[in-house]
C-alpha cells in the first residue's frame, strides 16, 4: 500500500506500524518524532500504531537553527 | 558593594531554571559542527536553539547537531523557525517536544519571507495554544510593547523582541521600545535577532534586559569562535554596566577636575 512519508510516496507492507516503518527506513535512536495525519504519535505507541493506505506521515528530528 | 563575585552570582531564571550566561546561541549556519561546538564553549552559553526538520530519508547519515552539543552544560531550545501559520508552529512545537529533549519552545511565527518579522496575530494564537498544552514558551515577537504584554498575559515564560530582522545584523533599531517592554514585563525579556557584532549585544544588555539570543552574528563571522568570545565579553560588559548604573546624558560638558583653585582666572569671571 502507498503512504506519504516526508512529502514523498512510499510503498509499505500491509500490517505496517509506525515502528516497522521507522525500522524499514533505518531510522533508529533518539530525537525523532513522528506525526501521522497531523497528529503526533507518542513514542510508546509506535509499536501499536498501524499505518494505513493513504496515510501521511512526517518523521522529524533536530537540525541546526537559530 | 558590587564585586566580581556578586556579578558572577547575577543569574536569571526562566520557568524555574537558573541561567548564569545571558547569551542564547543558535546552531545554524556554522561552517561545521566542530566550530559550532567550540564557539558555544567560547561564548559560555547555557542554552542553544535547534530547528525541527524532516529526517533525511535518502540514506545519508552522519553526525547530527545533537552530537555536538554538551547537554550537561547546555539546554536545548527547539524552535518553530520557518513557520508562517499558527497551526504549523503548533505542529512543529509538538513534534519538537515529542522528540524528547525538551518541553520548551522558541515560538516563532513569521509574517513574510523578506523581513522575517513575526506575524503578531498568529504568534499570539500559537502562544495561547502552546501554553494550554503546558509548553514553556519563549516567544519571538516584534518590539511592540503592547504585543509583549498580550503575550505575557497569554502565559509565555519569556518575551523575545526582535532587535531587527533575523540575520540582518542591524542591532537594536528601537531601544526605546525595548525599554518600554522591559518596564512592564514580569517575565524575562531577551532580545532575539538582529545582532551584528559585539557592541550590539553590549548596547542591548545596557538596557537591562535578561539576555540576548543570536545565531548568525557568530556562525557567519569570519572567525566564529573569536566572535563567540567577543559576544561573551560584550554581554558581560553590558550587563555589568547596567548593574553599575550609567551617568545621565548631558548636553553640556561637566569637568572632571575641580574648577576651584585654578592658577588662571576663568573666562567669563566678572573680576577677570
Amino acid at each position: 500500500m502507498i503512504v506519504v512519508v516526508n512529502g514523498k510516496e512510499r510503498t509499505v507492507k500491509s500490517g505496517c506500524t509506525v515502528e516497522k516503518l521507522l525500522q524499514s527506513l533505518d531510522i533508529r535512536g533518539n530525537a525523532v518524532a513522528v506525526e501521522l495525519n497531523r497528529e503526533v504519535i507518542p513514542r510508546a505507541e509506535h509499536a501499536v500504531q498501524p499505518v494505513r493506505e493513504g496515510d501521511t506521515l512526517e518523521i522529524v528530528t533536530f537540525v541546526g537553527g537559530g | 558593594m558590587s564585586s566580581d563575585a556578586e556579578n558572577h552570582q547575577d543569574t536569571f531564571e526562566i520557568a524555574g531554571r537558573t541561567f548564569t550566561s545571558r547569551l542564547v546561541l543558535g546552531t545554524g549556519k556554522y561552517p561545521d559542527l566542530k566550530t559550532m561546538r567550540t564557539a558555544h564553549v567560547a561564548s559560555g552559553t547555557e542554552m542553544v536553539t535547534v530547528a525541527v526538520r524532516r529526517v533525511d530519508l535518502t540514506g545519508a547519515s552522519g553526525p547530527t547537531v545533537l552530537d555536538y552539543i554538551d547537554r550537561e552544560a547546555i539546554a536545548i531550545l527547539p524552535n518553530t523557525a520557518g513557520c508562517f501559520t499558527a497551526d504549523d508552529a503548533v505542529r512543529t512545537a509538538r513534534l519538537g517536544r515529542e522528540a524528547g529533549l525538551s518541553d520548551w519552545c522558541k515560538l516563532e511565527v513569521l509574517g513574510d519571507e523578506q523581513t522575517l518579522l513575526p506575524d503578531p496575530v498568529a504568534t499570539l494564537e500559537a502562544a495561547k495554544q502552546l501554553v494550554a498544552e503546558d509548553f514553556i514558551v519563549l516567544v519571538y515577537t516584534n518590539d511592540d510593547p503592547i504585543m509583549a504584554l498580550r503575550l505575557e498575559e497569554a502565559g509565555v515564560a519569556a518575551v523575545m523582541p526582535a532587535g531587527s530582522p533575523i540575520g540582518s545584523g542591524q542591532g537594536v533599531l528601537n531601544p526605546s521600545n525595548i525599554r518600554l517592554i522591559l518596564e512592564r514585563a514580569k517575565v524575562p525579556v531577551i532580545v532575539d535577532a538582529g545582532v551584528g557584532t559585539a557592541s550590539d549585544v553590549t548596547l542591548a544588555m545596557e538596557l537591562g534586559i535578561a539576555g540576548v539570543l543570536l545565531n548568525t552574528a557568530v556562525a557567519c563571522a569570519q572567525d566564529p569562535v573569536a566572535m563567540a568570545e567577543a559576544m561573551r565579553d560584550a554581554c558581560r560588559a553590558g550587563r555589568y554596566a547596567w548593574r553599575a548604573g550609567r551617568i545621565p546624558r548631558r548636553l553640556y560638558g561637566s569637568a572632571s577636575s575641580p574648577l576651584e583653585g585654578h592658577i588662571v582666572e576663568r573666562l567669563g569671571d566678572s573680576n577677570a
